[in-house]
Parts: structure tokens; sequence; C-alpha cells
């Protein structure tokens, strides 16, 4: 098991994923939201493709999330990419469909499963904090 | 709406060389390729006047799509009246998509379509050379997927795999049936890149690359590079063999253009597949063999179930241990050996192989029964096209 992730490719955020990217400075994950009916949105955009809301904030989640589907890497496609990882995409708990890839951190990768109850937790990279997952 | 029947059709093809590292720059990869096509057609390059390409240039040092229209044109002199590239089109039959309305609404008689890879070169290259500490930093749609070092679509694929597998009991001898066929066909053509005997136990003793994806799950990256003419059917008696028709193609997009959102009842070859059928009268049981995308062995399941030639999850059994998909079985399955033993050859290699079984130019590997109608698709996730080729 990996004692942590290798060296990532990061985002720069902006204007309008700024309070994804930054937002787990307090250990809140933050989600774009439409004010007009209340549709979570992820990736961020800035109207909703259900109402056409333009008023688009960013609203705190619980962080609790459900494994989708995950895979364990195993292909150095770095040379600093030798050990096993687990890539998953979870779902989030407030909306069906709402997803996110991240890394499931905290385990062994040979004991995630599709259905899995996760939580987030965030790790700090320069100006950033990457939403990753654990068991929860 | 219906587009009109048969109003392009495919009139000539073309290969290069094809190799895992030829040392041979795409360019003249390309050229090799395009000007076959050309000859084959009975044509010259200035008969050509239209030029399509997909994804155009990339230049980000992948060998991926090292060439794009500009330099082709430049090239081959050619004098064109459309052309089309670039990377935001249904996938590698996006140039024919577009040559096909082109040459259907009258602006061009005769499209070459092309492209050229070098990625077996550039494979080599980014495995001996040193990474670079300072990357930059992305703001485009891949900053969902590269901070969680999900960098090759061999995760994309393997996330869908796994949905396929949980949802359906899809097992790896299920995929395992893909690469297998592959590959007994792949030993009847002298140009496939790995044409030695796989077995069952070979696959399940091989290494994981993205669980549940194993190497051979995951095709193979060369150089090399395809082309085709596409000409508009009354331009199509200019062309020296007899035309294979365009029946229908379709790259529609109705779900998510997100590759976390790959699901097995809900990606873009659905879309596209189902408006595909919509656009003639022939049925999934009407075709005679199938050329489908195997980039990934899963993919070619789950195209399999995309145009119906099975219920949704059923694919892994359809394939009933490879027997149903071999080239004497009821849907014989990526003749040539697909790209999981043939080479990357980015689904225009697929699209080759269909027109030579239709011509009855496919050599050892021509299939024993009459192939006369084709199904041929390209692409993954939130990008696919697909089409039917008839011959008459």
């Amino acid at each position: 098991m990996p004692s942590s992730i290798p060296k990532r490719i990061l985002p720069r955020p902006t204007a309008l994923t700024e309070a994804f990217w930054r937002g787990g400075a307090d250990g809140r994950l933050r989600i774009a939201c439409c004010r007009t009916c209340g549709l979570y949105l992820h990736p961020p955009v800035p109207i909703c493709r259900a109402c056409l809301g333009r008023e688009i904030g960013f609203e705190p989640v619980s962080g609790h999330a459900v494994v989708e589907s995950f895979t364990v890497n195993h292909q150095a496609w770095r040379p600093d990419l030798a050990e096993p990882y687990v890539i998953a995409v979870v779902e989030l708990v407030e909306q069906p469909g709402l997803r996110l890839t991240t890394n499931i951190v905290g385990c062994d990768p040979a004991e995630v499963f599709v259905g899995q109850a996760v939580v987030v937790t965030f790790e700090a990279v320069e100006d950033l904090f990457l939403p990753l997952f654990r068991p929860d | 709406m219906r587009p009109l029947p048969r109003s392009a059709a495919i009139t000539g093809i073309g290969v290069s060389q094809i190799g895992r590292r030829l040392g041979v720059d795409g360019l003249t990869l390309a050229i090799q390729a395009t000007l076959r096509a050309i000859a084959d057609a009975g044509l010259s390059p200035g008969k050509i006047d239209g030029l399509a390409c997909w994804p155009g240039r990339m230049s980000d040092g992948s060998g991926s799509s090292p060439v794009g229209i500009w330099d082709l044109k430049e090239a081959l002199g050619l004098g064109l009246s459309w052309y089309a590239g670039g990377v935001e089109g249904p996938a590698q039959l996006s140039s024919v998509l577009n040559a096909v309305l082109a040459v259907s609404s009258g602006h061009a008689r005769h499209v070459l379509c092309f492209r050229s890879s070098t990625e077996g070169s550039a494979r080599v290259a980014a495995s001996s050379g040193a990474t670079d500490d300072a990357q930059p930093r992305i703001e485009d749609a891949s900053q969902w997927l590269l901070p969680s070092n999900a960098l090759s679509l061999a995760n994309y694929a393997a996330l869908a795999a796994q949905r396929h597998m949980h949802r359906f009991g899809t097992t790896r001898e299920h995929l395992a049936w893909i690469a297998l066929n592959g590959r007994r066909n792949a030993s009847l053509n002298p140009d496939a890149i790995y044409r030695a005997p796989l077995t069952l136990d070979d696959y399940m003793a091989a290494r994981m690359i993205s669980t549940p994806l194993s190497l051979y799950d995951c095709d193979v990256p060369v150089d090399g590079a395809i082309a085709v003419v596409v000409s508009a059917a009354d331009a199509a008696a200019d062309t020296r063999v007899p035309p294979i028709w365009i029946e229908a193609i379709s790259g529609a997009l109705r779900g998510r253009a997100l590759w976390d959102h790959w699901d097995p009842t809900d990606w873009a070859g659905i879309d596209a597949a189902h408006r595909l059928w919509s656009m003639t009268e022939l049925q999934p049981a009407d075709i005679d063999f199938a050329q489908l995308y195997d980039g990934f062995s899963i993919v070619a399941l789950m195209w399999l179930e995309a145009l119906g030639f099975c219920a949704p999850g059923e694919s892994g059994d359809f394939i009933e241990r490879g027997t149903r998909i071999a080239r004497d079985g009821a849907l014989p399955l990526n003749t040539c050996g697909g790209q999981l033993s043939a080479g990357r050859l980015h689904g225009l290699g697929l699209l080759h192989e269909a027109v030579l079984q239709l011509r009855g130019e496919a050599a050892a590997r021509q299939l024993p029964q009459p192939a006369r109608i084709a199904a041929v698709s390209n692409g993954a996730g939130p990008i696919g096209a697909c089409m039917l080729l008839v011959r008459d």
C-alpha cells in the first residue's frame, strides 16, 4: 500500500472552479449548486442544465459518498507511479449521478469495493485542497 | 429526418507500413497511406477536393496524431474545396462522417480521410526520458480526471469495465474471448503486430494494467497510417473499384459528455447506434460481420450491446466463448485481429478491414461466407460513431 499518492498534475483554479479546488481549507467539500432549482452541478458550470438558471453558488455538502466504480492502477504511466493506487468515481449522497473522479486512500487497495461508503478527506498541495476519499 | 441513402461511398483505401517502432515520421506514413488510397480509387491527387481528419494535429509529443490537415495538404499539393479537422467530434469516424456530409451536400466530390500515428515510437521515447518536474497546471476538462492520476484511457475503460462486471456479472473470461478472437484472426493477417497463439491461460496470467483490465485487454500502440477516400454517389462512377456504399453513419450524443459518466447503458455508442438504425431498413440480424472498436476489450463488448446485437449486459454470454464472433461464426468480429492484436490504427484500421472483406480482397483471412453488409464502430465513453457499409 502506498504511503502517499505520487506527484500530481494540478489544476489552475479559475473564477468558476476556485471554490471547489480551494474550498476544502476548512474541511468542507463545496459543490456548485443552482440557486433557483437546487440542482448540484459538477463539474461547475455557470448555468443550470435543468432550469437554465444563471445564479450558481457553491454549497458545502456532507462529504459522504459511495464508490460508484473504481480501478486499481498498476501501470507506471510515469516512472514515479510504480505503486498501485486506487482511482474511483464516487457518487455524493446529496444527489443521484453527482459524481467525482478521485482517489480512495487510507485503506489497502484490495479492500475497496463498489457500493462502499466513503467520506471526503483533503490533501493540501501548494495552494489547493484536493478532495480524496477514505472508507467511512 | 432521414439523410439520403447511398449518397456517399468508400471508393479507395490505403495503409502505410505498420510496426511497433518504425523510426519513420508521421507525415511520411500519412503520405504512404493516402497515395495508396488515391491510387486504389483510380484517382490522382488532383482529383481530391476534400480532406478530413480526426483529431487533427496534436503537438503533445504523444505521437497520437502528429499530422493535420495543413501538413498533408501542403505535402501532396492538394487543391481543396472543403476540409475539416479537429478533436471535437464523435471519435475516429468523425473524418468519415464529415466527408459524407461534404460529398452529399456538394461541397466536395472526393474526400480523403486519414489518420497517422507514431505512438509506437513515442512510447519508447517517453519511457526512456526524464519526467518533467514542472508539470504545467491545467484548466480544461482534464482537471476533473488527471489530478487523481487517472492518466490513461485505460483507467477510464477500467472504470467502465468494473461497472459492467458489477452490474451484469461480466467476467475476465468474457473479456478474454475478445482478445483471443483478435489474436486468432491476427494469425491470418501478415501485417498484424502480434500473431503468436494466445491461450486463455496466457490471458489470465497477464499482468494487470488497471483492474480489471490486464495487458491483453489493451490495444498496442504502433506507428502507421490509414486513409480512405469517400466519394459522392455520382462521382463514385469515376473510380476504379466497385463502390462500398455508406448505408448509414451516425455520431449522436445525448448523454453526459464526461468520461466518468461512461455507463454500460448510457454512453455515446448507444446514442449513435440508436440514431444509426433509425436511418435504415436494415436490422442487426442483417449484418454479415462487424468491425467494432477494441481499443480495450470491454469496448467491443459494449458496442455489441449498443448496436443491438444482444441485450444490454448480455454481451459476455452472447459471444459464446468466442465461437459466435469467430470467422466461421454467426457474427465474425474484428477479422484483421482488431487493435488488440493488429495494432492501434485508431479505428480507421477497422474500417479499412471492413472494406477489404466487402470487396473480397482480404486474402487468407477473407471470410468463408458471403460478406455483403458490415457494421463498423469507433470510439468509447462520450465519443462514439458507427456506420453500416453495403456492397451491391
